[in-house]
């Protein structure tokens, strides 16, 4: 009951103390809980490097490789394929994937290691759906890559179109040569 | 207390220990409404039967379901095929999931032809919207239980939303999900949120709701105050107590409502794929999506505001805009008239343009996209957001009927 004598400096200072420590308590006590929706150490271990033959692959053909549980292409691209790529570049957003998610060794033309393989993940940088491989080339389209959910395109790099949804070219995971018929997609290997 | 109540027996003792006399009039017994209801009150009411409807056959269904990423499709299989009159449980909550917003856009729509969310009862439309807002990712959290290939695919599309965020969007993303893709663990979580979290919101935002709404009073097909004129007794003249009245009336509306939702769940669950996806009886597959992928007939109409616009961030932005826009309702219209009978003919434009809109992208959304069709659906876009603009514009110095004094 407030009273002449009630000291409300006092009572101000406890109510916020109160109010404080409570505070710091709430957001300690929420860590753990929202730390519990990060990828779990099994999510994360599923996430390492995955080996890959790519051998048998014949020119123009993608063979389609799980890493994170994220579908990655190997495409070997066949000339007609890789002469698309110089004359595409004034319809793309992003030709020289300045701005696009990529190894250092892979942001060049070819977006590649070597001209002749691609090895890229098959998702949308849009809204996460899976381009279908159009290796035919049209008068309509050069070739490369169609997301059926929005529309976005892509050349045979994985290089955007402009006027399309999809922001930026599709990424290429780190990756290297174990030999010339072995990849490892994962790690950047030594450069 | 038992004093104030005049309660006697087993009653008064209750009364004396818990106010259970005093919440039935305040809710039922004495909560008086304006005796003018008409067709579009029913949906109130109605929303209300399909929570419960929710609720029953979801607490049924998850004795079946297994939340887990190699044996849900085959369980949803299981209830389908197995299960005595499992099926009938499931495509009673599908079915009940499109009721749902059928009758919560009904009652929305009567709340913008009536102007129930102007003052003083901007509170009731906020928990309102955000009982909608609930419904959605209700909705969507439960589209990914069954995991065929448009529960995975609308997932995996709907998540990479959050993406566009700047900065953090690629590890928010990442904390969603749970894993790099869409997986079990989403699954899990996803389930977790389903059947438990999200309910309980909803039914605490519910509450909320008709508290706000039986302090303030309901509005009506006048948008006349009734508890101006009140006789000795306190009573509104022109209100009916809910109980017998509208709780009479409401049981009309649910036995052609239940006639209704029967004939879709026994003759057309699926409704031609806008209920049940087709795509949706393929197991979820990783590597492959669907030819066409589009969300469940509720959420087409944002989905095409998001592909109207050719950019990721932009289109994200403009989606969730879309019911921005409609939380803010209350302040955008200006007015003082809240009826569509009383107000201006470019009300009614306006309406009509907006009407136009949500149902053309609607059509839009469930379809894929093609270049006229985004022109489409832009066009239908500036049309959906044209009316919260011209609604403010119009409002301030609207040109009004004279509004009755009382109800007609």
């Amino acid at each position: 009951m407030p009273s002449d004598d009630t000291d409300n400096d006092r009572r101000r200072f406890l109510t916020a103390a109160t109010v404080v420590v409570g505070a710091v308590g709430t957001v300690a006590v929420a860590v753990p809980f929202l730390s519990s929706w990060s990828p779990s150490a099994r999510a994360r271990t599923a996430g390492a490097p995955v080996v890959a033959d790519i051998s048998k692959l014949e020119p123009g053909q993608l063979v389609i490789v799980k890493w994170r549980g994220k579908p990655v292409w190997v495409v070997r691209r066949d000339e007609a394929a890789l002469e698309t790529l110089p004359e595409v570049t004034d319809q793309l957003r992003d030709p020289d994937s300045e701005s696009s998610n990529q190894p250092v060794y892979a942001t060049n033309e070819y977006r590649s290691r070597k001209p002749e393989y691609l090895i890229m993940e098959g998702i949308c940088t849009h809204l996460g759906c899976s381009p279908t491989y159009q290796p035919e080339i049209t008068a309509d389209f050069q070739g490369g890559f169609f997301c059926p959910c929005h529309g976005s395109k892509f050349d045979f790099a994985g290089r955007v179109y402009k006027g399309v949804p999809a922001p930026l070219n599709l990424p290429v995971p780190p990756h290297y040569y174990m030999s010339d018929g072995v990849i490892l997609i994962g790690e950047d290997g030594v450069a | 207390m038992s004093e104030d109540n005049n309660t006697k027996g087993l009653l008064g003792w209750i009364d004396a220990r818990f106010p259970l006399s005093k919440m039935y009039d305040e809710h039922l017994g004495k909560y008086y409404a304006p005796k003018n209801f008409n067709f579009w009150y029913f949906f109130g009411s109605l929303a209300l039967l399909v929570l419960v409807l929710q609720i029953v056959t979801g607490i049924f269904l998850t004795m079946h379901y297994k939340p887990d990423g190699d044996m849900a499709f085959k369980s949803v299989e299981h209830i389908m095929r197995d299960v005595d009159w499992g099926w009938l449980i499931r495509y009673l909550h599908s079915t009940g999931a499109s009721a749902f917003f059928i009758v919560v856009y009904l009652h929305m729509f009567r709340a913008l032809i009536y102007g129930s969310y102007q003052k003083p009862r901007e509170l009731i439309w906020l928990f309102g919207m955000f009982i909608f807002l609930a419904l959605m990712a209700e909705a969507f959290m439960g589209y990914l239980l069954p995991w065929g290939q448009m529960s995975y695919w609308g997932a995996q599309v709907i998540i990479s939303l959050f993406g566009a965020v700047p900065i953090v969007g690629d590890e928010l993303t990442l904390w969603i999900r749970g894993d790099f893709v869409v997986s079990d663990a989403t699954l899990n979580r996803f389930f977790a949120l389903h059947v438990v979290a999200v309910p309980i919101v909803l039914l605490m935002l519910v509450v909320m709701h008709i508290i706000a709404l039986h302090g303030v009073g309901s509005n009506n097909p006048d948008g006349i105050d009734i508890k101006k004129t009140k006789d000795a007794n306190g009573v509104p003249l022109d209100g009916i107590p809910f109980h017998p009245y509208y709780s009479v009336k409401d049981l009309v509306g649910v036995v052609v409502f239940l006639i209704l939702f029967s004939v879709v769940v026994f003759f057309m669950p699926e409704m031609g794929g806008y209920f049940l996806e087709y795509a949706n009886f393929v197991p979820a597959n990783q590597f492959k999506t669907p030819e066409h992928i589009a969300p469940v007939w509720y959420f087409t109409p944002f989905y095409a505001i998001l592909r109207a616009v050719p950019d990721k961030l932009l289109g994200v932005i403009a989606m969730f805009s879309a019911i921005v826009v409609l939380f803010l309702l209350p302040w955008f219209d200006r007015g003082k008239v809240r009826s569509i009978r009383y107000r201006s003919t470019s009300f009614k434009w306006l309406l009509a343009m907006l009407i136009v809109s949500f149902v053309g992208l609607g059509y839009l959304g469930a379809l894929p996209s093609t270049g006229i069709r985004t022109l489409f659906a832009q066009i239908f876009s500036v049309g959906y957001f044209g009316f919260f603009v011209g609604l403010w514009f119009i409002s301030k110095n609207e040109i009004t009927k004279p509004v009755p004094e009382r109800v007609q």
